[in-house]
């Protein structure tokens, strides 16, 4: 048991703080850092898994492929950035209007939180098979509910005109209620004296809560968006179980062309330059929200 | 509770119920939706305008998941894998958000922090050359080192804030008393962190129960997990939508229930403990 007593405890005490951590760096070394770099490496050749040959180096060939000459690449990012704005953004104005309405004492409070918890972990591929379902055009219950309230029915992912937002649809159906959660929690901290202060001159509720709510609001709601924005850029399991990319290409994002690239056609240097700029894209997104974060003007 | 004080007539009881009402039926109508058409039979599953309240129940979709499809073997899997991925975590990240909360080893977190940035199909690729390399695609060794990818970034995050709360003066006291590091940790850190463990190993399960990416590729005839067998059922064409239901419900309520017991720390266990509830 661990005491003090004895030459290995006084010498794991002494040096306790590499110890301690020492089982988790080994781990992320191995599972984390030696794959990545694995794969940079990886994204300088040119290897298909399947076939007998060895990878062979081409240098920064991959990445000027998917640059300049890969237009399907370059539509998957411009794709995969859009259906994140519209996701994100629509999640983001949804949360903060329910966080507005949810914040003020109530019964059923405690029912609100476990309903909100519920869909964002309620597993992702499961998720999508109901949706699947609802989404058919002829049969789905989707389709009866808009005919229900008198509009036209949809083809949801089943067009390549609206594939995309009805997967966008999926994402802002599971992550709404984390922005609300995140977005009350920010609420309920704020202090009373500016509203005071603000009443006082007569501000009407709109600039009050564009002035000093938005603003006070603010490092809580980057957060949020900025979890959302890297996840949703990663989105997989509900597009690859909904449409796999198509019809037609029209929900193919970074993710899912290079998730066949790698496994489909066994591309894998090239799909590993594709890997590496999925990356490049989803830090890129997180240091323009950190900066967002701090600068002091909204 | 804050917005009132800028002088603003209040919403009516009925209509803020009105409201929330509105807001909450999407949540509620999806699982309401699966649950139900698990329970239809096929004739009513597919029937159209669907009905919402009035259909015959039979758990024939059920049966059916468990005869056809070997559900109890995808079960276990899933169970195994996110059991062995919870607690190997646990074991190496308690300590390693221990020591982050108490020696201030920002670099190790930050470190950790990117991983969780970076997309899961950059692991992908090289653990799929390696693991073939070493034949062992399909194995469950491969799922759990795959799916702590995921989880401990997530336990040691999470930890971290918990450890961080721990009063110091507690752990001097018992350093000087001639308590070893190991037995601060262990006799008096731990069992005041113990509502976070539970949390953390909570949501690490879930983590490694859902998900997909990794075990899509990595997971084979023997140790295919739950969300992988709805993928192949939607990809066999699949038609009798009961039979879907109830396994996607089969799948989804385990996670829910456990997941309520966690409430209190899934945003920030989601968050990165970047918002505290």
């Amino acid at each position: 048991m661990p005491t003090s007593s004895g030459r290995l405890g006084r010498w794991a005490h002494r040096h306790a703080r590499w110890l301690f951590p020492a089982p988790a760096v080994l781990l992320v070394a191995v599972i984390i850092v030696y794959p990545i770099a694995y794969t940079v490496w990886m994204s300088l050749q040119e290897w298909f898994a399947s076939s007998l040959t060895a990878p062979h180096f081409i240098g920064l060939a991959n990445y000027r492929k998917i640059a300049l000459a890969d237009a399907r690449f370059q539509e998957a990012v411009g794709r995969t950035v859009y259906f994140t704005i519209v996701a994100v953004g629509a999640e983001t104005v949804l949360g903060l209007a329910m966080a507005l309405l949810f914040n003020r004492q109530f019964w059923g409070r405690g029912l609100l939180r476990t309903l909100a918890i519920l869909p964002m972990v309620a597993t992702p591929t499961a998720i999508g098979l109901v949706f699947v379902m609802m989404y058919h055009p002829s049969l789905g219950v989707a389709n009866y509910l808009l005919s229900v309230v008198g509009l036209s029915p949809w083809r949801w992912t089943y067009s390549s005109q609206t594939a995309l937002y009805a997967l966008a649809m999926v994402d802002v159906w599971q992550w709404t209620p984390l922005i609300m959660l995140i977005a009350l929690a920010g609420l309920a901290s704020l202090p009373r004296e500016p509203y005071e202060a603000a009443h006082l001159d007569g501000a009407s509720t709109l600039r009050a809560f564009w002035h000093i709510t938005l603003p006070l609001l603010r490092p809580a709601l980057v957060v949020a968006v900025l979890f959302r924005a890297i996840d949703a850029l990663k989105t997989f399991d509900i597009i690859f179980v909904m449409t796999q990319g198509g019809p037609a290409n029209a929900s193919e994002t970074i993710n899912i062309l290079l998730f066949n690239q790698a496994f489909s056609y066994f591309n894998m240097g090239y799909a590993s330059s594709m890997a590496v700029a999925l990356f490049a894209v989803v830090m890129g997104a997180s240091l323009i929200l950190i900066k967002v974060r701090r600068s002091t003007t909204w | 509770m804050v917005r009132g004080g800028a002088g603003r007539r209040r919403l009516s009881t009925a209509a803020f119920y009105a409201l929330a009402g509105l807001f909450m039926l999407p949540t509620v109508f999806v699982f309401y939706w699966m649950i139900t058409l698990s329970l239809k039979p096929q004739v009513e599953a597919t029937a159209y305008p669907p009905s919402f309240v009035r259909f015959s129940v039979t758990v024939a979709g059920y049966r059916e998941v468990f005869t056809k499809y070997p559900f109890f073997l995808y079960t276990w899997n899933s169970l195994v894998v996110a059991a062995g991925c919870t607690a190997l975590g646990l074991a190496v990240g308690l300590p390693a958000a221990y020591s982050i909360a108490r020696w201030r080893q920002q670099r190790l977190a930050v470190v950790i922090l990117v991983a969780r940035i970076i997309p899961g199909i950059a692991y992908l690729i090289p653990w799929y050359i390696f693991f073939r390399r070493l034949r062992m695609v399909d194995t469950y060794g491969a799922l759990i080192l795959t799916h702590l990818i995921v989880s401990l970034p997530i336990i040691i995050w999470v930890m971290i804030s918990f450890f961080e709360d721990v009063p110091a003066e507690l752990e001097d006291a018992a350093l000087i008393d001639g308590c070893s590091y190991l037995g601060v940790f262990w006799r008096i850190a731990l069992p005041l962190v113990k509502p976070g463990v539970v949390a953390t190993a909570i949501l690490s399960f879930v983590f490694s129960w859902n998900n997909f990416l990794f075990s899509v590729i990595l997971a084979g005839r023997s140790t295919r997990t739950l969300p992988i067998a709805v993928y192949t059922m939607i990809s066999y064409e699949e038609i009798n939508w009961g039979t879907l239901a109830a396994a996607a419900t089969l799948i989804t309520l385990p996670v829910l229930v456990v997941a309520l017991l966690a409430q209190r720390h899934i945003v920030s266990g989601l968050t990165f403990g970047a918002v505290k509830q």
